[in-house]
């Protein structure tokens, strides 16, 4: 029986794992050092503020695995022998396989900052960080964060639930200054600020200074400024954690380099979910999407490939949703946080400044390209049809109400949002009622 | 504001203690007439004990306790004699109308079914105690008391939790939310309330003499333990509505069903049968269906409808309708939270109370199929014991295939309506969840539940591909429903279970869930393809 061995029990692996096993009955072996069965990274900020456990954290039950006939492994993998498909484990043992999947995730990026290996200088990835978080929490008083980002507002909420006081240092002028449009970015700066986060703009982190103990107990910014601090995170984004296998002859760049078929250079060993990194993305995207849906479609797909029916990557619309403190996120297609060349946008405020909805459309075509949503829920097949079928940017409007998707007896805004568009534009259109049939026909 | 906070705490467990103090309270003096007359309106026809008690007991002053206990081990020896001399004359044969006789002597006092009818009259009329002389203030400082250090605990909420948003923090982490000490505290302490309530009422005569003065005002009869618990019951979920409605202020949907189901239970299930009483109607709550309200077929409540003309009839025919046609008619455009989370009694108090300690649900696939098989057995039991209930009824057999129907209607009374759905359903919030009994034990939602599975247009859709398997969904729903489980396959919830509390929907980081009646395309969608992606379809 062939053997599949996959190094990674996350989301990728584990999809990939689920479904090879729907597919076939070959062995599987899942290997991770992390912990000894699959959890949901994107709760951990949950277990945390003890909304959750982390045994609630696990998408299966413990038998699951077993009774599916998945094996799990808890090791480290030291190298991968691509001659003699064999692994060397940290536990001295060596495990051999036929076919081997890579999905090992990421690690936070650090910039070769003076001081980031003192003690309560660290991310928050694994369980491990938060593990070591929790053991620092007691004696925090205030934290700095460095990098405006998604994990680094989720580490501040959690810091502030502890009544921890938070200092939050981004190097844009406004929060995920990467990503976000100015006025998302602004409206949600104010947001985080709202919630007593110190928050500063235009400002990177220096260097990290230790007290006798070796922890931090400050850091100096870019504009030289001390602030007194018992904890530093770093959350100035991930990178592909292949460190391991820099040595061998699988070929990376940034992270392990695939094809559309999430292959790597080296026959039967494949990569997928945040280390794989494609030559060429096969429909134009970021060749590195480190995102929690990317690393599932990728290991829905791969396994079709391993039960032989070979299948390329082909992702759809992009979508993606965060949630800052109290407010949402969802996002479909693409809204860049500047306009591309071709495109005009509209933008849509509500007055307490909490709630938006930004669509973005071709100039020429009025053809929706994107939609940013803070505040308002959407439907992603409402939204994927729209941005796939070409739908313009009138038609999206006055059919706003098929992808509303919050909870009954919300207030709705379609009424004010084409108002305003139909003042800045001189159109005339109006709100259509919300209709079933459009909303489940399938094109 | 903390500082508030503080106090109400303190004058909350202040009023508490004078609660559970007046237990202790009092002195019961038994005087000849009192006694003469608790005799007659029991018909105790014991010589034995009416000469027992005549030297032990009247005259005398007692604690509750003592009172009580002198009573049932009189009425246990008394009962021995008798039975003795049964005994005695059944083997001699031959003296049936003697034997007969001796029997009517008999009083049955088990614990569980007529003990507290026994003794709480005589210990009612012969109670004196600062209570009884001060029924105003001892309401104060009972309920008033609670409730008001209830709700300055709360309201400072408001400001302390910060922006209006989910309010979650640290319920894994604090001992009264995560079945530490202080949630056991509280399981015992509402275990020990129902078994009072349910079994002792004898013991709860002060706290019952406190709610007097409301009950004499509402319907004009003194304050029985069912009246007090009714008031109990209504004040809490008043205080732990207006939690809601702190923590929950940005979700209009759970402002408004919070709304609707306090008002249900305040004017449906107390303030309207409290007037009808007032008016000589009967005690009527119109939203309480069968096999809920197990106890609508029988003989008693039948004839005391009959008895109460037009009024009456229509409460007998609205009652029958409610059940064959309202529920499910309703269930199916609606889907079951119309009544579980909406309007039922029980889930008010479960969705309100119960709410901080609904994360404690078992989500295991093992508690699942306990669930499955223990609910439709209530089911089973109830409809078989009001199948009996009916047969004797309409024929006149007390027996049926050689069961007593009566026998039968106390065991589910005892088990099922005491045991399960009071000390259990609600004793067991803090380290069970919120809704043991909605969730195990209802033969309602069990009916309601069959009808939203196969037949309505409630589900609560998922969004496509955007759950991210956080667990936030399935750890908060209440019903144990592991939400997630469906969520991250794209899939749609359609659980009998689901009581539409809109939670799930309410703490998800990604908009993933919203509870919806919608027309049945794509209803059950078994093999749903995450969308996201193009091409891979799975077998
Ligand atoms: C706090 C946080 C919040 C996030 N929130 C979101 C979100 O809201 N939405 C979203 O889309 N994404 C989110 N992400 C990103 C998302 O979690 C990742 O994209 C996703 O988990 C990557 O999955 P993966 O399977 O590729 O890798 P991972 O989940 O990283 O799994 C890799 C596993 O492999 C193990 N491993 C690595 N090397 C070895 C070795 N040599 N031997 C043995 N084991 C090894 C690692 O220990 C790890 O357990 C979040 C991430 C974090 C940290
Ligand atoms: S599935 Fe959601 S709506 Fe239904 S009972 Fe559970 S939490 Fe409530
Ligand atoms: S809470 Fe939302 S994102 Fe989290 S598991 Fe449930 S449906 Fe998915």
């Amino acid at each position: 029986m062939e053997h599949v061995v996959i190094i990674g029990n996350g989301i990728a692996g584990i999809t990939a794992a689920r479904h090879i096993r729907k597919l076939s009955d070959k062995k599987i072996t899942v290997i991770s050092a992390e912990t000894d069965f699959f959890f949901s990274r994107t709760a951990l900020m949950y277990i945390y503020m003890g909304h959750m456990k982390f045994e609630h954290t696990k998408p299966y039950e413990d038998w699951f695995w077993e009774k599916n006939k998945i094996g799990l492994l808890k090791a480290y993998v030291q190298t991968i022998d691509t001659q003699n498909k064999q692994l060397k484990l940290d536990n001295g043992t060596g495990l051999s396989y036929d076919k081997l999947i890579l999905a090992v995730g990421s690690k936070p990026n650090k910039f070769g900052w003076p001081g980031q290996n003192l003690k309560a200088v660290q991310g928050l990835y694994s369980y491990q960080d938060l593990e070591s978080m929790e053991e620092y929490s007691p004696t925090t008083k205030r934290a700095v964060i460095i990098g405006g980002g998604l994990i680094g507002v989720e580490m501040a909420e959690m810091f502030l639930s502890r009544g921890i006081a938070v200092t939050f240092l981004v190097r844009e002028d406004r929060f995920w200054g990467g990503v976000l449009p100015k006025r998302e970015g602004d409206l949600i700066s104010r947001h985080i600020k709202k919630h007593g986060v110190d928050l500063r703009f235009n400002i990177e982190l220096k260097e990290i200074l230790p007290d006798e103990n070796g922890r931090a107990r400050a850091i100096i910014t870019t504009n030289n400024e001390e602030i007194e601090c018992q904890f530093v995170g770093l959350t100035a984004g991930v990178s592909p954690n292949i460190s391991f296998m820099k040595e061998g002859n699988i070929e990376t760049n940034r992270g392990v380099l695939v094809n559309e078929y999430l292959e790597t250079n080296i026959p039967n060993i494949y990569a997928l979910g945040d280390c794989a990194e494609f030559h060429q993305h096969p429909t134009g995207r970021k060749n590195l999407e480190q995102v929690w849906y990317t690393g599932r479609m990728m290991g829905e797909t791969l396994a079709q490939t391993i039960c032989g029916n070979k299948t390329a990557y082909k992702p759809g619309v992009w979508f993606n949703s965060a949630k800052f403190f109290d407010i949402e996120y969802q996002t479909y297609g693409w809204v860049n946080s500047e306009l591309r060349e071709n495109e005009a946008d509209f933008y849509w405020e509500h007055e307490k400044g909490e709630i938006c909805l930004h669509l973005v459309f071709d100039k020429a075509s009025n053809k929706l390209l994107g939609v940013n949503t803070f505040g308002i829920r959407l439907r992603h097949e409402v939204c994927e049809k729209w941005i796939n079928g070409e739908a313009t940017i009138e038609y999206a409007l006055e059919h706003l109400k098929d992808a509303n998707f919050d909870a009954e007896f919300y207030k709705q805004y379609e009424k004010e949002i084409i108002n305003q568009y139909n003042q800045e534009k001189g159109t005339n259109l109006k709100v259509r009622k919300r209709d079933w049939k459009r909303i489940f026909s399938k094109n | 504001m903390k500082f508030i906070k503080n106090i109400g705490l303190v004058v909350c467990i202040i009023g508490f203690s004078f609660f559970v103090g007046s237990i202790f309270v009092g002195e019961y003096q038994v005087s000849e007439e009192k006694f003469n007359s608790w005799i007659n309106n029991k018909g105790i026809k014991s010589e034995i004990f009416i000469a027992d008690a005549n030297s032990q007991i009247v005259g005398k002053t007692f604690s509750s306790f003592k009172l009580s206990s002198k009573l049932i081990e009189l009425a246990e020896k008394s009962s021995e004699a008798h039975q003795v001399n049964i005994q005695k004359w059944q083997t001699e044969g031959g003296q049936d109308e003697k034997i007969n006789k001796e029997w009517s002597k008999v009083i049955w006092v088990d614990w569980s079914k007529v003990h507290k009818d026994f003794t709480f009259p005589l210990l009612q009329e012969t109670v004196n105690s600062p209570v009884n002389n001060n029924q105003w203030l001892a309401f104060f400082l009972t309920f008033g008391l609670a409730i008001i250090g209830g709700l300055l605990y709360i309201i400072p909420d408001f400001i302390l939790l910060g922006p209006a948003g989910i309010k979650n923090n640290a319920l894994f982490q604090h001992s009264a939310t995560n079945r530490g000490w202080g949630g056991m505290l509280v399981a015992a302490f509402f275990i020990s309330f129902y078994f009072l309530l349910y079994f002792f009422s004898d013991f709860l005569i002060n706290p019952i003499l406190a709610t007097n003065p409301i009950s004499l005002a509402l319907s004009g009869n003194p304050a029985s333990q069912w009246f007090m618990y009714g008031l109990i019951y209504c004040s809490v979920m008043t205080v732990f509505a207006v939690k809601m409605y702190v923590k929950y202020r940005h979700n209009l949907y759970q402002v408004i069903r919070t709304t609707v189901v306090w008002f249900f239970q305040i004017a449906f299930a107390f303030l309207i049968p409290e007037m009808l009483v007032r008016f000589n109607q009967p005690w009527y709550d119109f939203k309480n269906a069968w096999p809920l309200n197990y106890t609508f077929f029988f003989d008693w409540n039948i004839n005391s409808l009959l008895d109460s003309g037009n009024l009456g009839l229509f409460m007998l025919v609205w009652g029958i309708l409610l059940t064959i046609v309202v529920i499910p008619v309703m269930v199916y455009f609606l889907g079951k939270r119309w009544y579980c989370s909406w309007v039922c009694g029980c889930g008010g108090l479960a969705e309100t109370l119960g709410d901080p300690y609904r994360h404690l649900s078992d989500k295991s696939l093992k508690a699942w199929k306990f669930e499955r098989y223990i609910i439709h057995l209530v089911l089973v039991f109830a409809t078989v014991m009001t199948g009996a209930t009916l047969y004797t009824y309409f024929s006149g057999a007390t027996t049926v295939l050689g069961i007593q129907t009566a026998s039968l209607q106390s065991w589910y009374g005892f088990w099922i309506g005491s045991i399960f759905a009071g000390v259990i359903g609600t004793g067991f919030y803090p380290l069970m969840g919120n809704r043991v009994w909605c969730r195990f034990g209802c033969p309602l939602a069990a009916y309601l539940g069959l009808v939203q599975k196969f037949k309505s247009r409630f589900r609560i859709t998922t969004n496509g591909g955007q759950c991210i398997s956080c667990g936030n969904c399935s750890t908060y729903c209440e019903m144990g429903i592991d939400v997630r489980a469906y969520a991250q396959k794209g899939q749609n919830i359609v659980r009998s279970s689901c009581v539409g509390c809109g939670v799930c929907s309410a703490v998800c980081p990604r908009g993933v869930l919203k509870l919806e009646n919608a027309p049945d395309i794509d209803r059950v969608n078994d093999n749903p393809i995450l969308i996201g992606k193009e091409e891979v379809k799975l077998k």
